[in-house]
């Protein structure tokens, strides 16, 4: 059986000790001698479960396992050279054993290669054997187990609600791990980086042109690669400013518009107005970008006599403004309308205008929620990527000028990870690095917002 | 408070100056009431701006040219073994039926180079197109029948007016002799524009009039059934556990912190954890809509939690407590009361989730799936692109029809984006109760 037929198999499995187990503890509950302390089908559940589980975790420790083990087993067959190499020269010959595996012919091979293929072969035949054996052992015997417990005094229930709850814990760590996933994958490649370019050079390198690389390596010169990141974080707040500079007034008055003034029949109408632009998805307002936004603001720019490039950053910063408009007026708004009636009813009393309220008592209330809104935007637009990697251009100018091109952190992981890469390139690593630094800017301000949240909120009532 | 005077004016002189004060706070006022009148008008200008953009350009982008021939087919040229299966009438000369039917529309155009620009006319793909019709319709062969052909990309482009007939013929890429052709050919009745069948049934094509998002959209249905399997049971997980049984621990605050970071990560940071995790380390395949379902579902986890926690939190306490005073266990109350109450809820914020997951581009462009995958993927596990993908790789190619077909595309996205919110809004309305 093929691994997705097993996985059927063990859930078809489960179900028929379900359906038994329950039928036989009604049948033995009916016969009224005894008093079950669970119900039926709390016993069906407990024998499926014994069933499945176990099987199904061999299933998936055979699955993951089995690739990483022959891995290694091949290895036994390289020669000396590979063995003796770094670790492209065992990519490569990884590469080679596969190819002979999934039967794709690229000519002849070397004879340790067609050994190992061989090999290889044989072991994925064994592994299927071995995995139907146990799978289909553990499903049955495991299942016939659970079975055999249904009397009157077993606690199903009981087992089952623990399972349930073991369950439930295991789900809550998947967060867990998902964060250690990111840290550890990013973290490794980024080391890797730091042993080929020193991070002083990374982190104050004012010259990003990792384009070298594999000029570099053919040895045909032509310039040495550099990696240094200040020209992309600095183009990344270029455009991150310019898009503040739109999304900021338009959002923040809209909140206060919306909050303070606007009837419930137009606040209920431009509301979700307003989340639709939250809801088109990013590649949408890149399209935009690149087609509509970038040729306007150049011609613009010509007409007035100013030279414009045609991936400007003013293009990327002012579509992702727009982008970033709903972010900044529903966080606001919020804000705002958490402010306590009494206060502006106090400002009232005293004889204020609304808008001296607003300006006066509700605003610098609001205020610390406000500006960690902004700075959860900001956080946003640094980790937004198709907006720039199809509006924002590639050449990493260091530069202020908001109609120069210039890239992003975002758009240079993008254009390093997409399409085929070297192993073990300081290019391809480069990219974790770029990532690294993301990660520890986006969670930097996020965490700089919530402490502000925390230090300025006023306790109302 | 002895002083009763403000700032040391009498009563009298400060209401005057009060009253002086009145019309410039009036203004102030009614200023201030425009900047956000201004500020909500900016930004729903912008809305309409952007879907105007789509809309004009994407809904030309539904429909293309096709040119109707009268195609004979002759059995001997098409079927020369007469078996009537895909690998006989492979062997047919399809190009050269179309070609003559062609020709005979065209007057029969004297000359090679005569008879090379009428061949650019039609589309590459119309020999494809027209063994389809046979092997649809094989009591047809041998008579002659009218058969629609789409036109070459550069012809839909010049039959649309994007291209002038007064631009010198060195800068345009249709010839005079072409557009001698074209002109002929409609004259006869026999181009029209029709809604595009290669944009909804097609697959992913370097030729702009053959392109089409059916790969991309059943590789997005695909991913999507991954990551809503994945992220739905542990999202609802999560959030029960955390919200009904969870000791106020360390673990637990770690689990909660953990959520929240996860929510604020780029998500192109989840694409490279996918890269680095399943596509290097576990060894799985480039560009499988398994190793994408799984990247979104780990990404809108957060989102799937936050509002199911909330969901879960809105359920009033007083429903647990009858259950548990007649005597249902903990787990009991969950899953007989509180989890069918709050599963409107759940429900809308999974489904505002894979909104989301629909629309994300980046973390798959991470992971490979921006490879030109010309089939339709039959399972999680063959190779496949999605609908923002294909969007992203046609945004690049220059043709002039490319931009249609990616507004077309963008359409097709938006409105599957407006009908899974418009379904939760929907959702929340009918099923949400008030406690």
């Amino acid at each position: 059986m093929s691994f997705s037929n097993l996985m059927l198999a063990i859930f078809v499995v489960g179900a028929l000790y379900f359906i038994v187990g329950q039928r036989v503890a009604l049948a033995r509950r009916s016969i009224g001698s005894e008093k079950f302390h669970s119900l039926p089908h709390y016993h069906g559940t407990w024998a499926a479960i014994t069933s499945v589980f176990p099987a199904l975790s061999f299933l998936l420790i055979i699955v993951i396992g089995k690739d990483l083990l022959f891995q290694f087993w091949a290895s036994d067959y390289f020669p000396e050279t590979v063995l003796n190499g770094d670790a492209v020269d065992r990519a490569i010959a990884l590469a080679k054993v596969s190819n002979v595996v999934n039967g794709i012919d690229f000519g002849e091979v070397e004879p340790w290669v067609q050994s190992a293929g061989d090999a290889w072969i044989r072991w994925e035949t064994d592994a299927m054997v071995i995995a139907n054996v146990l799978v289909l052992a553990a499903s049955l015997s495991g299942g016939y187990l659970g079975y055999r417990k249904i009397n009157a005094s077993f606690r199903a229930r009981n087992n089952v609600e623990r399972f349930l709850r073991w369950m439930l814990i295991g789900s809550s760590l998947v967060a867990i791990l998902t964060t250690v996933g990111i840290v550890l994958s990013v973290l490794f490649e980024s080391i890797r980086f730091f042993k080929l370019i020193p991070p002083q050079d990374f982190l104050f390198g004012l010259e990003w042109n990792p384009q070298f690389e594999g000029a570099e390596r053919a040895g045909s010169g032509g310039g040495t690669a550099t990696y240094g990141m200040v020209p992309m974080f600095v183009g990344t707040f270029l455009i991150s400013a310019i898009a503040l500079t739109v999304a900021v007034p338009v959002g923040l008055f809209s909140a206060i518009y919306l909050a303070e003034y606007a009837t419930p029949r137009v606040r209920g109408i431009v509301k979700p107005l307003l989340e639709i632009l939250a809801g088109v998805p990013t590649v949408v307002y890149g399209f935009f970008a690149a087609l509509t936004v970038a040729p306007f603001v150049k011609s613009l720019g010509e007409s007035m006599g100013i030279e414009v490039a045609s991936e400007s950053a003013l293009a990327a910063g002012l579509v992702m403004g727009v982008m970033i408009i709903p972010f900044i007026s529903s966080l606001s708004d919020d804000v705002i309308n958490a402010v306590p009636q009494s206060l502006r009813d106090a400002a009232y009393g005293l004889g204020s205008t609304r808008s001296e309220a607003v300006r006066q008592v509700v605003l610098p209330a609001a205020l610390p929620g406000i500006v960690a809104a902004v700075i959860l935007a900001v956080s946003r637009a640094v980790g937004e990527t198709m907006i720039v990697v199809m509006a924002a251009g590639l050449a990493a100018n260091l530069s202020f000028n908001p109609l120069d091109a210039v890239t992003t952190v975002t758009s240079q992981i993008v254009t390093i990870l997409v399409g085929d890469q070297e192993f073990e390139s300081a290019k391809t690593l480069s990219a974790f690095a770029l990532a690294l630094m993301l990660i520890i800017t986006t969670l930097a301000l996020n965490y700089f917002a919530l402490q502000i949240v925390k230090k300025y909120r006023e306790q109302y009532d | 408070m002895t002083d009763h005077t403000y700032r040391g004016l009498d009563p009298q002189q400060a209401a005057k100056r009060v009253a002086a004060s009145i019309s410039l706070r009036k203004s102030k006022e009614t200023r201030f009431v425009w900047l956000g009148k201004t500020a909500v008008a900016i930004a729903l200008g912008f809305l309409v701006l952007l879907f105007a953009g789509i809309l004009t350009k994407g809904i030309p982008g539904l429909f293309q040219y096709y040119v109707t021939l009268d195609v004979q087919l002759d059995a001997q040229q098409l079927d020369p073994s007469g078996q009537m299966t895909v690998e006989s009438l492979a062997g047919g000369d399809f190009d050269g039926v179309i070609r003559e039917s062609l020709y005979e529309a065209l007057g029969n155009p004297e000359g090679r180079k005569a008879k090379r620009e009428a061949r650019r006319l039609i589309s590459s793909g119309s020999s494809q197109r027209l063994m389809t019709y046979v092997l649809d319709n094989p009591a047809q062969l041998g008579s002659t029948v009218s058969v629609q052909f789409a036109v070459d990309d550069d012809v839909d482009t010049f039959l649309r007016g994007l291209i002038s007939r007064e631009t010198p013929e060195a800068d345009r890429r249709v010839s005079d002799q072409l557009i001698e052709y074209i002109d002929a050919l409609d004259a006869q009745g026999r181009i029209s524009y029709q809604l595009s069948d290669y944009l909804f049934f097609g697959s992913a094509s370097r030729d702009a009039e053959m392109a089409g998002i059916r790969g991309a959209l059943v590789g997005s249905i695909l991913t999507l059934a991954v990551c809503v399997v994945i992220a739905f049971p542990l999202g609802v997980a999560t959030a029960v556990y955390l919200e009904e049984m969870a000791p106020k621990n360390r673990l637990t605050e770690i689990i909660e912190i953990n959520i929240n970071n996860l929510a604020a990560v780029p998500s192109v940071v989840f694409g490279i954890m996918g890269l680095a995790i399943f596509i290097i380390i576990f060894g799985m395949p480039r560009s499988i809509p398994l190793v994408g379902g799984i990247v979104l579902a780990l990404m809108t986890l957060p989102t799937i939690i936050i509002s199911s926690r909330a969901a879960i939190r809105a359920v009033p306490p007083s429903i647990r407590d009858a259950a548990l005073g007649v005597g249902a266990s903990k787990m009991q109350t969950i899953t007989h009361h509180v989890l069918p109450l709050a599963m409107p809820g759940m429900l809308t914020g999974t489904i505002i989730g894979m909104a989301q997951a629909l629309g994300e581009t980046a973390p798959l462009l991470m992971i490979g799936m921006v490879a030109f995958i010309v089939d339709v993927p039959g399972g999680v596990t063959d190779p496949g692109t999605v609908l923002p993908v294909q969007i992203f790789m046609w945004a690049d190619f220059a043709e002039r029809m490319f931009v249609q077909k990616t507004s077309a595309a963008i359409i097709v996205l938006l409105a599957f984006l407006i009908s899974m919110n418009a379904a939760a809004i929907l959702l929340r309305k009918k099923l949400e109760r008030r406690w």
